[in-house]
């Protein structure tokens, strides 16, 4: 019980993972579901395309409304934005995101020279912003065909999860999928890896920089429901929180960062339990 | 419970503004647009094409 007291997060996130891509069958044909579900999304960064897939992904669902002829705003996933945002921030990123998990079991790889941030980090965390909206809403938007239909940039050029998630899967299941690969297969795949390999020595890169659903829910962490609280008459500001955060935040001074994914390391790291998670009105 | 509605008006504010967006997109057809694509393998989204 300890264990898994120890490990919630991870427990969390696997089972949330298996239950949003439980249609077994999908893996064993190398197809997709087809259900009435798939109209609803998910909160984490889950291909539709993945054959387990019950949900829908919101960035991609994002992009198939705003791509079609006669919608250039779609209430229907701002909406779900506002809620989930609203919510908990970023909360989904830590807890419910399989493309997440898959980085934070990269991390746990032992390797010597872990590094928590790249070089000019603070540049960095910014283009996550110009993807979101060039690639999510501005291309899919303008660039179109003859019949004013336009096409899902951010998942045909980069999208990570799509590959190893849909990708994969089903052009290894799949014999006519798998002979029409070509360049643009490769171009994922080189994309695919070298994030992989990157999250073996950075904690979260496709997160910290380049996640446009993380863009969107960081916007709203400062005024979530749930939200953190530091609670300065017991703070010291012995910056434990921040050397124990894998994103290196400085908890004491913005315990509500956008760019924070409510793990929760900072409130078990901190040694005069400053730290809380709490529905009244944050400390800073 | 009324202290908790005063400190979190912003965030209940924009989950119930987030619904009712939400029934307005799906009265206009969006739910079902993210159906069908939902519903069939995006090549796009799998590097195909």
């Amino acid at each position: 019980m300890n264990i898994i007291r120890k490990h919630i997060r991870l427990c969390v996130q696997m089972i949330f993972t298996a239950l949003t891509n439980g249609y077994v069958n999908g893996f064993i044909q190398g197809t997709i579901y087809k259900g009435s579900t798939k109209q609803f999304c998910v909160p984490g960064l889950n291909c539709y395309s993945c054959p387990g897939a019950l949900g829908a992904c919101p960035i991609g669902a994002l992009q198939a409304v705003i791509s079609k002829p006669g919608y250039t705003f779609s209430f229907y996933i701002i909406g779900f934005f506002m809620i989930v945002g609203a919510m908990a921030g970023r909360f989904a990123c830590g807890w419910l995101c399989p493309f997440g998990l898959v980085q934070d079991l990269l991390y746990k790889i032992p390797l010597t020279g872990k590094v928590k941030n790249l070089p000019f980090d603070e540049y960095l965390s910014r283009v996550k912003y110009l993807v979101l909206v060039v690639f999510v809403i501005v291309l899919p938007m303008l660039v179109v065909n003859i019949v004013g239909q336009g096409e899902p940039w951010f998942c045909k050029w980069i999208c990570p999860s799509g590959t190893l998630f849909g990708g994969i899967p089903l052009v290894t299941m799949n014999e006519g999928l798998r002979s029409a690969v070509g360049w643009l297969f490769q171009w994922k795949l080189l994309i695919l890896i070298m994030i992989l390999l990157l999250s073996v020595k950075v904690y979260r890169p496709f997160c910290k920089y380049l996640c446009p659903l993380g863009a969107v829910y960081g916007l709203f962490n400062p005024i979530s429901i749930y939200r953190y609280k530091v609670d300065q008459e017991k703070c010291v500001h012995c910056k434990a929180c921040q050397k124990v955060c894998k994103i290196e935040i400085q908890v004491d001074e913005k315990p509500n960062s956008l760019s924070c994914i409510r793990c929760g390391d900072c409130m078990k790291g901190c040694p005069h339990g400053a730290i809380s998670a709490t529905f009244k009105k944050r400390g800073k | 419970m009324k202290n908790i509605i005063e400190n979190n008006i912003t965030g209940i504010t924009l989950i119930l503004a987030g619904l009712i967006f939400m029934v307005i997109g799906a009265f206009h057809g969006e739910a079902m647009e993210v159906m069908r694509k939902a519903v069939t393998i995006c090549l796009e989204c799998i590097g195909i094409g």
